[in-house]
């Protein structure tokens, strides 16, 4: 139903920061004042409009939140106070965890490679992460852009800033079950906290 | 009364002594002024200088003080001699602060400061100490005419201040809108939740005070007189009337809501569409319980549809309905959303602006109802259907796109009708029908009476002066409470729309206006803006050719006429700006202090040089409120203006009457120019209508001036505000230059 509270109570919820949302007194502010305004889809401005408006789809399926670059600018600003960039952040991660954010959003699927290789051995093991970006829409395409960053890879094996031996698997914590468990436990206190059954 | 004596002090402090040569003042003041003591001294305001002046009223019985020093507007206190009539020669800001420095402005300099100390002895030599208008009116009670909100505050008020107060009341119990409110909106901090209207208290003190007595179920058969001397015949339903005399009238008619029956675009007349007078009673009927619509349905979801026939954005957006913003009911919107939210935060609760307006403190409060979940959209509502399923169909603004939405019940915000009584532009009209002879014309009438508030003896007609859009007539910054009537002021929304916190404030307002105006009544005062003023209009009626001018003309509607058509002057209604004098043909009004004569003397003292001086001499009229102050200002900052004018400060453009631009022209003068304030429907006029009038009597003279062989140019109109202290100084020295092209006067030389 539009314009009614489920959606909004939703966020609320489940959403970082979500309970914020309501107090947007739509001024425009922070759309005025965001860098990437022209580039979004939805500003903030519209993005809360909409989730009042009840737009559950559009919302949770646009790559607007994605396109955060965290410069605080509308935070700044708010005359409200409102959190936005974190409310941002809470609305994209929701949408990732349910699985509504857009499919192939290059940030998105950034940050999952990022936060999947930080976890592995809790260090984040750059060759692999860079290789796994450039492979990441095929072969091809991966040797492709490979080819075209040799001279900085060869510059930086010169001055030492890679081990070309991370590749099989690289140096992790001392204690690294101690820190899967942290992180287990970190998503376990968060899935309760909003609602996730997984 | 024993014989006038005529006194010059001139002072010489603040560097006038330095740059004028006082020993020609002096000389002036006793050849030509014919002033019978002069004195100079070199710091006039300092208590040795004052203590001369009083001295010599002690003993030597000087009745006239001519003080050539500062500005009239400067030094009040020091020069306050209230037992002698009194002018003021302006050599400082006039002439020592605004004349270019250097030896080469010495002579223009000097010329100009002897105009004014001739121009000072001349308006003195006219001048009467004004002693106050001898029929005093005494009585002191104070009438309130409407029992809502801003009437009790203003009965409990004046009654607190010692007034004895008299409240009438239409309906059969006090408290009017409040008594329809089921909460109001908060007026203490925190701001946040819907508070009590508090009227029971407010009924219980009123019914309890010594001081004060109501009438109910009555109504105001007849008002007459004046500010100190009303009598009123209060109606009841029955029949019966009672008489009652009293001293000023708070009319706090307040207002009824714009008829939804007018919006059937948004819904107005259908099942389940209400305004906001609708969904209070429903909360009454509710009583703090779920909230039920009139078919018995709990309600679910609520719309609210702002600015419903306001704003001229009612529906059709075809600027029908009410022009203005209704100021409130934002605020009661988002009170009422709140009713059902504290009842149940999960009725889905819609308020639909398009700018959301929460004066005050609101801003808190729209903040508390978004904390308890109530959805804000900005949006243009196009179409309302009520009955058993509403649908509201709307253009959200920020997502540019069509929506609609379903609801069990849809709120109108409409707006505030005032109850201002009888358009008087309208009852003129008819009156002059039915003087015509005109049937239909005199059965209006008494359909109009029926529905006056006031119904005024007055002969210019039986209600308030209405303004824009209906409300009575007053400044909304500078005298908000004062009517073009004096001695009746109007509180709360009969004057501009208003909520409740508002409406109370302006009551204590309007309570204190009715205090001073009978204070000042009694004691034979002008009461505002000139409060205080003992001067009063004197009419010659032997004279008088019974032209009406004065009577049409008085903004404050102060003037009836006898039998025999002759004027009468009621002197308590009077606020003495002397636009009767200014509209007077056979100039046969004038006060004591101020007249055609204290003028006019003014204009012929000065000293006008020949046709080949190349010195041109220019007249500026300027209204006493702000244009003189205005140039005073552009003394104050030392802001040069052409020596070539001679300024006289007048009570109002209003009073200029048409024979002091005649002399002036005939005594050799090259130009007048006139500056009084903004007119028209967003005036700035103290007299509301004076400087309107200024500028249409102006715009007759024209022929007149070519039949002289005159150009029109050589009498212009200005409108100043008391800001333009630098505005002024552009306008005189470009008149100057304009003047100076037309070429000198052809009139200089005649006599």
């Amino acid at each position: 139903m539009s314009y009614q509270n489920n959606f909004l109570k939703e966020v609320e919820e489940r959403v970082e920061e979500g309970h914020m949302v309501k107090m947007c007194m739509q001024c425009g502010v922070c759309a005025g004042s965001c860098p990437f305004g022209p580039d979004w889809e939805h500003s903030p401005q519209k993005i809360f409009m909409m989730i009042r408006a009840g737009k559950r789809e559009e919302v949770l399926g646009s790559d607007s939140m994605f396109m955060c670059t965290s410069c605080y600018n509308c935070i700044v600003r708010c005359p409200r106070e409102l959190p936005i960039t974190h409310i941002m952040h809470g609305l994209a991660n929701y949408a990732h965890r349910i699985g509504m954010a857009p499919k192939g959003q290059p940030t998105r699927v950034f940050a999952t490679m990022f936060w999947n290789n930080l976890t592995k051995k809790g260090r984040v093991n750059e060759l692999t992460l860079t290789l796994g970006l450039y492979f990441k829409d095929g072969l091809v395409s991966g040797i492709k852009t490979a080819f075209g960053m040799q001279s900085i890879g060869l510059g930086m094996l010169l001055a030492k800033r890679l081990n070309p031996m991370e590749i099989f698997g690289g140096h992790g914590l001392k204690d690294l079950k101690g820190f899967h468990a942290i992180v287990a436990k970190a998503k376990e206190i968060e899935d309760r906290k909003k609602g996730f059954t997984a | 009364m024993a014989d006038n004596k005529f006194a010059a002090y001139i002072c010489s402090g603040c560097g006038l002594g330095d740059k004028l040569d006082i020993k020609t003042l002096e000389k002036i003041a006793q050849k030509e002024g014919k002033m019978q003591v002069v004195k100079s001294h070199p710091f006039l305001c300092n208590a040795e200088g004052v203590q001369t002046i009083n001295d010599d009223i002690a003993n030597e019985a000087v009745t006239h003080v001519c003080i050539a020093a500062c500005s009239r507007r400067a030094k009040t206190e020091a020069f306050h001699f209230p037992t002698v009539a009194m002018s003021r020669a302006n050599l400082r800001e006039g002439v020592l602060w605004i004349v270019a420095a250097g030896e080469a402005h010495d002579e223009v300099r000097q010329e100009m400061a002897n105009d004014y100390v001739r121009m000072g002895c001349a308006e003195l030599k006219k001048m009467k100490l004004p002693a106050g208008n001898p029929d005093k009116a005494q009585n002191k009670r104070i009438l309130v005419v409407g029992g809502g909100m801003s009437g009790l505050t203003a009965a409990l008020d004046a009654a607190d201040a010692g007034y004895e107060t008299v409240i009438v009341e239409k309906q059969g119990q006090l408290g009017g809108w409040a008594t329809k409110l089921w909460k109001r909106v908060p007026f203490k901090a925190p701001y946040a939740e819907p508070q009590d209207t508090g009227l029971a208290a407010l009924v219980a003190k009123i019914a309890a005070h010594p001081l004060i007595k109501v009438h109910l179920n009555s109504s105001l058969a007849e008002t007459a007189g004046a500010p100190g001397r009303f009598t009123v015949k209060i109606a009841q339903e029955s029949g019966a009337v009672t008489d009652e005399t009293v001293g000023a009238i708070v009319q706090a008619t307040g207002f009824t809501g714009y008829d939804i029956a007018k919006l059937p675009e948004l819904g107005g007349g259908q099942a389940n569409v209400v305004d906001q007078a609708g969904l209070e009673a429903l909360a009454i009927a509710a009583n703090g319980g779920a909230i039920k619509r009139a078919d018995g349905k709990e309600v679910k979801a609520v719309v609210f549809v702002q600015c419903a026939g306001q704003r001229g954005h009612g529906g059709n957006g075809s600027g029908q309905h009410l022009e203005y913003c209704s100021g409130h009911c934002c605020a009661t919107s988002i009170k009422q959303a709140m009713y059902f939210k504290d009842q149940n935060p999960d009725i889905d609760t819609v308020v639909m602006y398009s700018d959301l307006r929460v004066p005050g403190m609101g801003e808190d409060f729209y903040r508390s109802a978004q904390e308890k979940g109530v959805i804000f959209t900005k949006a243009k509502v196009t179409a309302v259907s009520g009955g058993d399923a509403c649908k509201v169909g709307f253009k959200d603004l920020i997502l540019d796109e069509d929506s609609s939405i379903d609801a069990d019940l849809v709120v109108l915000a409409t707006g505030q009708v005032p109850s201002a009584g009888v358009e008087l532009d309208a009852w003129t009209e008819l009156t002059a029908a039915a003087d015509g002879g005109s049937d239909e014309a005199k059965q209006k009438i008494v359909v109009m009476n029926k529905a006056s508030v006031l119904n005024l003896t007055y002969r210019q007609g039986p209600d308030l002066p209405q303004f824009k859009y209906g409300f009575a007539d007053s400044h909304f910054i500078c005298f908000p409470y004062e009517t073009r009537r004096t001695g009746i002021y109007a509180a709360g929304p009969v004057r501009r729309p208003m909520d409740i916190l508002q409406a109370t404030e302006d009551a204590t307002g309007a309570a204190l206006k009715a205090i001073q105006a009978v204070e000042n009544a009694s004691l034979g005062r002008a009461a505002h803006p000139r409060s205080g003023d003992l001067s009063y209009p004197l009419v010659r009626l032997e004279g008088c050719t019974q032209c009406k001018r004065c009577t049409v003309e008085c903004p404050f509607g102060a003037i009836d006429e006898d039998e025999k058509r002759f004027p009468v002057f009621n002197e308590q209604r009077c606020r003495r700006c002397g636009t009767c004098m200014g509209a007077c043909p056979v100039r046969v009004i004038s006060f004591d202090n101020y007249s055609v004569d204290t003028v006019g003397s003014q204009i012929k003292a000065v000293d006008m040089p020949d046709e080949f001086s190349e010195r041109p001499r220019i007249l500026i009229l300027a209204c006493e409120n702000d244009a003189y102050p205005a140039l005073d200002m552009a003394g104050l900052s030392r802001t040069v203006y052409s020596a070539f004018v001679r300024i006289i400060p007048v009570r109002c453009l209003g009073s200029v009457n048409t024979i002091w631009i005649t002399d002036a022209l005939n005594s050799g003068f090259d130009g007048v120019m006139m500056m009084g304030c903004k007119k028209g429907d967003d005036y700035q006029c103290h007299f509301v209508k004076g400087s309107e009038l200024a500028h249409y009597r102006m715009s007759k003279i024209g022929d007149t001036l070519t039949q002289l062989g005159l150009e029109p140019e050589r009498v212009v109109t200005q409108e100043v505000a008391i800001t333009d202290n630098q505005r002024v100084v552009t306008l005189i020295n470009d008149y100057v230059a304009q003047i100076n092209e037309l070429g000198m006067s052809p009139m200089k030389g005649f006599n």
